[in-house]
């Protein structure tokens, strides 16, 4: 009873976030908003026993959306022009839409039934049969990497899509040092008790990436979760050190190469596959033991994973940061 | 109890209701594409109820426990949060380049060069 | 390696895309990449003679049976798309040599080159899928790298079209995946053949209603059903020439396909074209559609947004032939699927030569043009006519066979509408023939001299292939009869 209060109540919580986003003007603020949306989106997963998704939620919607955001509010401007205009094509469209819904679910499966045809037929097999078939605890890591590998390999190719997509669309001279003219300060550099920590802490949230990379068999964890931890350290290190210093760690060049490295890592074990004569991304072929075989399997491809999404999404920030370095801003 | 058969349902179509609305009726790029992430992410909400089981547990298999939630659809969730975020941050790519290019993002503006050229 | 072929189809060119940024000089790029593509319409021709001969392929990815694991499953009606989309991948690759040389900075052409073989990859992921769900990822694949490659155009116009493509574009994405996830709930597989079956023993309830109006409402806005159309215009007329053509021949019809599949294969005929009055919001849009965005194309001055209105003309016939539930109207559709693509690419190459010679592309700039590009002006012409439809061009094929779908359902003032839009794309390709043959040279246009082999060849191969599928209709025909009956549960 008392988890069905906890749910309901962070239900409320997120419906009047979102309410306050749509009145808001001060953008800065609606950034904020939305990332304690998408915490309260994590603690609702958690609930609900999506404990994978409750992590790539946090790392991914309070993380990197938040930054990205704040990053092109810098480059932009802080708040919305009032609009005068009265929205009623908008509303109408709208209470439609929601109407639409609310006959939707008039007949749908009850919340939380054991017995609801979602449950049944595919789910139950991976519920029963995963551990069997791949001898991997964590049943989201031996659907994601496993039986619905291809989806990641899409997926995959998606955040590496929105990489190059960024590196094509910013007008950046990645090639080139940033002249000692448009050299910005390190924005934090004032910050001392930031600066001591983050030369602390760097080390162990790489640490911790990797721990999540490898988890991921047996607990929440995996590739992405573990990109995102180990790209918010460097994340951190150029927000507290700059851009030339982090140039420095590793350059744009570097950036291109593992984010392509990632995902022809990935195509790598599904082309090993082809070549053995068995299917694309059918692990059986890399070992004689079937569960050694999708343990392996499965450790590439969340390697794969882990290199492209760290890679791209260090990329993407760095791209930003360095937009912001030529603007002129700091 | 009735009311919470269906509560997550309701949240989730009042968040998509906003979300769309912030999308189509407010003029400020940056607004909408907020908008946009409500949308996306109130389909994840809706996906998660869907498939959580009363009574289970994480999908993560343990001695001793029997009733697990639905892995599946967190699986199609992991996926759908890559691509939204792919999305944004093409998004705020593009409304950085449109800022450069017009000097505004404020969608009335921009038509109003536009017209103008 | 023959039944390996569904997944190299889709594989090559989508690891083909990381390894480019391996390679140092653009040129060396635009050789790998066009070789990918000569590779991936290879594999999708052998794969039609395969599935024409013994009929569906079907490939289990990880070694997992469907539905635990996704599966490609290729009927006549995806390799007959795979056809279509590797062939014009192909075409534009071969022109885009000197095309995008000249339209893009030389330091973006490898990252274009890139998403141009991840939009390919895409498009054949979609188009070959048995897996709902895997078929949403491919899409967005796609989808994101059309938006990169449209905000590469130069005009800054092409920034503003690229994100409010995004922005329609990603809405439609996401109502598919509430559709998917109503579908799941519903029964519990993602696996097409799977869905097949089990929604038909679903309870008729609202919400198997909601979860086939979230499809629908989806790829329209995909599709650009008239009204849902007002982001293409402005997406094909400032993305970088190149794109314009590849995304007019394919874009939308692999958002008609997704539909095609909703309709036929996910609910079944039965059910679609009753849940809701899908004929008559089909008919009826796509009549708008084609007055509309005919009449708005004639008095257009850029041409390359009068080509984009009238794609969304055509789509819009593609839409009424749907719309009429019989064996010649949905073979009318997939006819057009193939004849639009040939019909658009010769006029978006032809535009791509013209834009290469004179660096622009409105009504006024090509006065007499007629006489200085002969060859590209005649592609012009001789592809206008097909989009007129007269006879011995694949036009024609196409609208008679609309013609023959509304007076099988005896609507004969259809067929009149019909004949009006033809008369309506005779107006707008003659102000264009017009202002080229019997308009007086400028002085601008004096020195112009006529596009280089590089993009007069891909142009002519379209044109030619106008012609002679015009003449010569057993592929397109065969293969349409076929795939029709097969959707529409009919035996051949």
């Amino acid at each position: 009873m008392s988890l069905a209060f906890i749910h309901i109540s962070i239900l409320c919580f997120l419906l009047v976030t979102v309410l306050a986003i749509v009145r808001m003007r001060d953008l800065l603020a609606v950034v904020m908003l939305l990332s304690i949306y998408s915490l309260l989106s994590a603690c609702f997963f958690v609930v609900m026993d999506a404990v994978d998704v409750a992590f790539t939620e946090a790392a991914v919607g309070i993380g990197i959306s938040t930054l990205l955001l704040l990053s092109t509010l810098a480059l932009t401007k802080r708040f919305e022009r009032p609009h005068r205009t009265e929205p009623v094509l908008a509303l109408f469209l709208v209470l439609t839409t929601g109407a639409l819904l609310v006959y939707g679910t008039l007949q749908m499966p009850p919340f939380g039934s054991a017995s609801a045809p979602a449950h049944q037929h595919v789910a139950a097999y991976y519920i029963e049969q995963s551990f069997l078939d791949t001898g991997i605890a964590n049943m989201v890591t031996s659907v994601l990497a496993s039986y619905r590998g291809y989806d990641t390999l899409g997926e995959l190719m998606v955040i590496f899509t929105a990489g190059i997509g960024v590196l094509a669309l910013l007008e950046l001279k990645t090639d080139t040092k940033v002249s000692r003219k448009t050299e910005i300060p390190a924005p934090m550099a004032a910050h001392h008790i930031l600066r001591i920590v983050s030369k602390m802490l760097i080390p162990f949230i790489l640490m911790f990436a990797l721990y999540v990379q490898f988890h991921g068999d047996f607990g929440p964890g995996g590739g992405f979760q573990a990109g995102v931890i180990f790209s918010s350290a460097i994340v951190l290190y150029t927000m507290v050190f700059g851009l030339d210093a982090a140039l420095k760690v590793i350059s744009f060049a570097w950036l291109r190469f593992f984010a392509a490295l990632g995902g022809l890592v990935f195509g790598a074990t599904g082309v090993l596959a082809l070549v053995s004569g068995k299917n694309f991304l059918d692990y059986h072929a890399l070992a004689e033991d079937p569960i050694r075989a999708q343990h392996l399997g499965v450790l590439l491809v969340e390697v794969g994973v882990g290199i492209t999404v760290a890679a791209v999404i260090i990329l993407v920030f760095m791209s930003f940061t360095r937009q912001m370095a030529e603007n002129g801003k700091a | 109890m009735n009311i919470l058969e269906s509560f997550n349902y309701w949240i989730v179509m009042a968040l998509m209701m906003c979300g769309l609305y912030i999308m189509i009726a407010q003029g400020n790029l940056i607004k909408k594409i907020v908008g946009l992430t409500i949308f996306q992410t109130s389909v994840f909400i809706f996906y998660i109820s869907m498939a959580k089981v009363t009574g289970a547990t994480a999908p993560i298999i343990k001695e001793g426990l029997e009733l697990y939630s639905n892995p599946l659809p967190h699986v199609l969730i992991l996926t759908a949060i890559v691509v939204g975020i792919s999305t944004t941050a093409l998004a705020l790519a593009l409304v950085i380049r449109i800022r450069q290019a017009y000097g505004t993002i404020e969608e009335d503006e921009i038509r109003a060069k536009d017209r103008l050229e | 390696m023959n039944s390996q072929l569904p997944i190299l189809l889709v594989i090559v060119p989508l690891l083909a895309a990381p390894l480019c940024l391996f390679i140092k000089k653009p040129t060396l790029v635009w050789l790998f990449a066009s070789i990918v593509s000569v590779l991936a319409l290879l594999f999708s021709l052998i794969i039609l003679s395969q599935v024409w001969e013994t009929g569906e392929l079907v490939y289990s990815l990880g070694g997992w049976q469907a539905p635990i694991g996704i599966e490609y499953r290729i009927d006549l009606l995806n390799a007959y798309l795979s056809v279509i989309v590797a062939a014009l991948a192909c075409i534009c690759l071969l022109a885009a040599y000197k095309s995008i040389g000249e339209e893009i900075k030389k330091g973006k052409q490898t990252l274009f080159y890139v998403t141009f073989l991840l939009c390919l990859a895409g498009m054949l992921g979609v188009v070959v899928t048995g897996d709902v769900f895997n078929l949403f990822v491919f899409m967005e694949i796609a989808a994101l790298s059309s938006y990169v490659l449209i905000a590469m155009g130069k005009n800054r116009k092409a920034l503003i079209a690229s994100l409010t493509y995004l922005l329609v574009g990603t809405l439609g994405a996401t109502f598919i995946l509430i559709g998917i996830g109503l579908v799941y709930m519903l029964t519990g597989s993602l696996n097409m053949q799977d869905l097949s079956v089990l929604l038909l023993s679903a309870p008729q309830s609202n919400t198997l209603f909601t979860a086939f109006t979230f499809f629908f409402v989806g790829t329209c806005l995909k599709l650009a059903l008239f009204p849902l159309h007002w982001w293409l215009p402005n997406a094909y007329t400032y993305a970088p020439s190149i794109v314009s053509v590849f995304l007019a021949a394919t874009a939308t019809k692999i958002a008609i396909y997704i539909l095609l599949r909703v309709i036929f294969s996910l609910f079944g005929s039965e059910f679609s074209y009753h849940t809701l009055p899908l004929q008559n919001i089909l008919m009826t849009l796509g009549l708008a559609g084609i007055l509309v965005c005919s009449v708005i194309a004639i008095f257009q001055q850029d041409l390359k947004q009068i080509f984009a209105y009238s794609s969304v003309a055509q789509v819009a016939y593609m839409m009424l032939a749907l719309g009429m539930n019989n064996i010649s109207g949905l073979m009318a559709t997939l006819l057009h699927l193939f004849n639009h693509a040939l019909m658009k690419g010769a006029l978006f190459l032809a535009l791509a030569c013209i834009m290469y010679r004179l660096k622009s592309v409105q009504l006024s700039d090509i006065a007499g043009l007629g006489w200085q590009m002969p060859w590209t002006m005649a592609a012009i012409v001789i592809a206008g006519f097909s989009l007129i439809g007269l006879p011995l061009t694949v036009g024609f094929i196409s609208k008679w066979y609309m013609l023959l779908a509304s007076f099988e359902n005896a609507w004969q003032p259809i067929a009149l509408v019909i004949l009006f839009g033809s008369l309506l794309a005779a107006v707008y390709i003659w102000r264009i023939v017009e202002k080229a043959y019997f308009s007086p040279l400028t002085t601008n246009n004096q020195h112009i001299k006529e596009a280089p082999l590089a993009l007069l060849v891909p142009t002519w191969l379209l044109v030619l292939a106008n012609l002679y599928f015009g003449i010569d209709t057993r592929f397109s025909l065969s293969i349409s009869l076929h795939t029709a009956q097969m959707l529409l549960g009919v035996a051949p």
